[in-house]
């Protein structure tokens, strides 16, 4: 029978849920690492038991934890990103020139063919790849110096490259996106990379439709479509058709297009999730109400799914890497919150239920399903 | 205050760790003791805790520079030696096993 494990990075340590495909009763394993922020933890496909966590602090940086018995166990793994080069500067708050300077990571993304090979979105924005399990990793510098890099400028949250995905139909081609650089894509590998933010209006920005410096929060591709990408932007819910080349907007209906997170369905390359929330001012969910707002025709046209949700009193955000689906027959979608509860849907969002209410600060969640 | 260590080839240094870097380098104990040639200095010691436990490297000191996280403290003998050089040569008490050399996270954050 199939199951799930369902992986939770926190402000203040790691959790693995578990549970058998019927998704009703869930275990509550952790915490892991306690004490330090867990910005992201994910599995590999092709081996789900190698597991990569981000595990940093502001008093003892950034270390990286692998597993290789499904979570069981852990083992601190190479530390060490450095920048190709002399990395030079990009642009501070004010407009000024500023050192890159390393951070932490915000994603691991396992490659889909390799289980000891794994990416690494980092702040100050750059990719690093590990071929060694983690050992060692070397900046894919190309991105960093293709020639924008100058004009990227942080995000309120950091300079962070925060997305990364890899075409499952192409092992060349790569997305990702940076706060507030834009959506980036390589078709050789990661040596070259352009901007794909054609289309993006960026109201705050001094040329709106610039070629980079918008606020991506997140990008999203069903593995069956790779050539269809959803984006959560600043503001705005975005479509691509052609692998970025262009965007279009398709928040439609929605009640704001502010948002952190998007993800599509596991079976319905059309049916699209995302979590409005009020303002940039104001990074909590409308009206105190926690819905999670559903497209079935790829955008534009959504509807609120609030089915054993908190309806009224609730302030909380849900962050950009903080939801996934998994790939059971009836595709379940799960999301945490800045509040520390994980709630889940095993009907594609009709009806919702929290697997744990009280963990710390929900930063990131993963899905494996388990055969 | 007399500085040690001169002399001898090496001494047993004692160092004590935030309970975060303990539990990273899944250690047993407060502290640990450390063979750490003489003369023993703070660069001596953290080159011998970061030989014998490798998922230390950064955490204490940058990557690259060297230098000591801007929130990791120093402390020998109640004094704050954070801002001394690493080349500095540690006390006498220190270097003899009689005092640990403390490692702390500053207290900070939330």
């Amino acid at each position: 029978m199939s199951s799930v494990r369902v992986l939770v990075g926190t402000r203040k340590g790691a959790f693995i849920l578990n549970s058998d495909g019927k998704r009703k009763d869930w275990t509550v394993n952790g915490p892991f690492f306690a004490g330090w922020e867990i910005y992201h933890l994910k599995g590999s496909t092709v081996d789900p038991n190698r597991l990569y966590a981000s595990q940093s602090s502001s008093w003892s940086g950034q270390v990286v934890q692998r597993s290789d018995d499904g979570g069981a166990t852990w083992n601190p793994v190479g530390n060490q990103f450095a920048y190709a080069g002399v990395p030079g500067t990009h642009q501070w708050y004010d407009g000024t020139p500023h050192p890159w300077e390393f951070k932490r990571v915000w994603h691991m993304e396992p490659s889909l063919t390799d289980p000891d090979t794994v990416y690494a979105g980092v702040e100050d924005a750059a990719l690093f790849k590990s071929a060694d399990g983690g050992a060692t990793w070397e900046e894919l510098k190309g991105l960093r110096e293709h020639g924008t890099g100058p004009q990227w400028q942080p995000g309120a949250g950091g300079m962070c490259l925060h997305t990364v995905i890899l075409d499952p139909s192409n092992a060349k081609r790569m997305y990702i996106a940076i706060s507030a650089a834009g959506a980036f894509r390589t078709d050789d590998g990661g040596e070259t990379w352009k901007p794909i933010n054609k289309g993006l209006v960026s109201q705050y920005i001094p040329d709106p439709a610039a070629e980079v410096g918008h606020c991506v929060h997140h990008v999203a591709m069903h593995k069956a479509r790779p050539d269809v990408l959803f984006m959560q932007k600043h503001w705005d819910v975005m479509r691509s058709d052609n692998a970025g080349d262009s965007w279009h907007e398709v928040s439609g209906n929605l009640p704001t297009d502010f948002g952190f997170v998007i993800d599509v369905h596991a079976h319905e390359p059309e049916t699209v999730f995302v979590v409005p929330i009020k303002s940039d001012a104001e990074h909590f969910v409308p009206d105190g109400k926690l819905r999670v707002f559903r497209s079935k025709t790829g955008g534009n046209e959504w509807e609120a799914l609030e089915k054993g949700l908190p309806q009224k009193d609730c302030y909380v955000n849900v962050l950009r890497d903080a939801m996934a689906v998994d790939s059971l027959d009836e595709c379940g979608v799960y999301f945490g919150t800045s509040g520390g509860q994980v709630y889940a849907s095993a009907d594609a969002g009709d009806n919702w239920s929290p697997l744990v209410r009280d963990l710390p600060g929900v930063l990131s969640v993963e899905v494996q399903t388990l055969k | 205050m007399t500085n040690g260590g001169e002399g001898a080839s090496s001494a047993m240094v004692r160092v004590m760790l935030p309970q975060h870097l303990r539990t990273l380098a899944k250690m047993e104990g407060a502290e640990v003791s450390l063979e750490v040639a003489s003369p023993v200095t703070a660069r001596r010691v953290l080159d011998a805790l970061e030989a014998r436990y490798p998922m230390l490297a950064g955490t204490i000191r940058e990557h690259g520079t060297g230098k000591r996280r801007a929130f990791m403290r120093i402390f020998a003998c109640e004094e704050d030696w954070s801002h001394q050089s690493p080349d500095a040569v540690l006390p006498e008490t220190v270097a003899s096993g009689k005092e640990p050399l403390l490692i702390l996270g500053a207290i900070s954050g939330g």
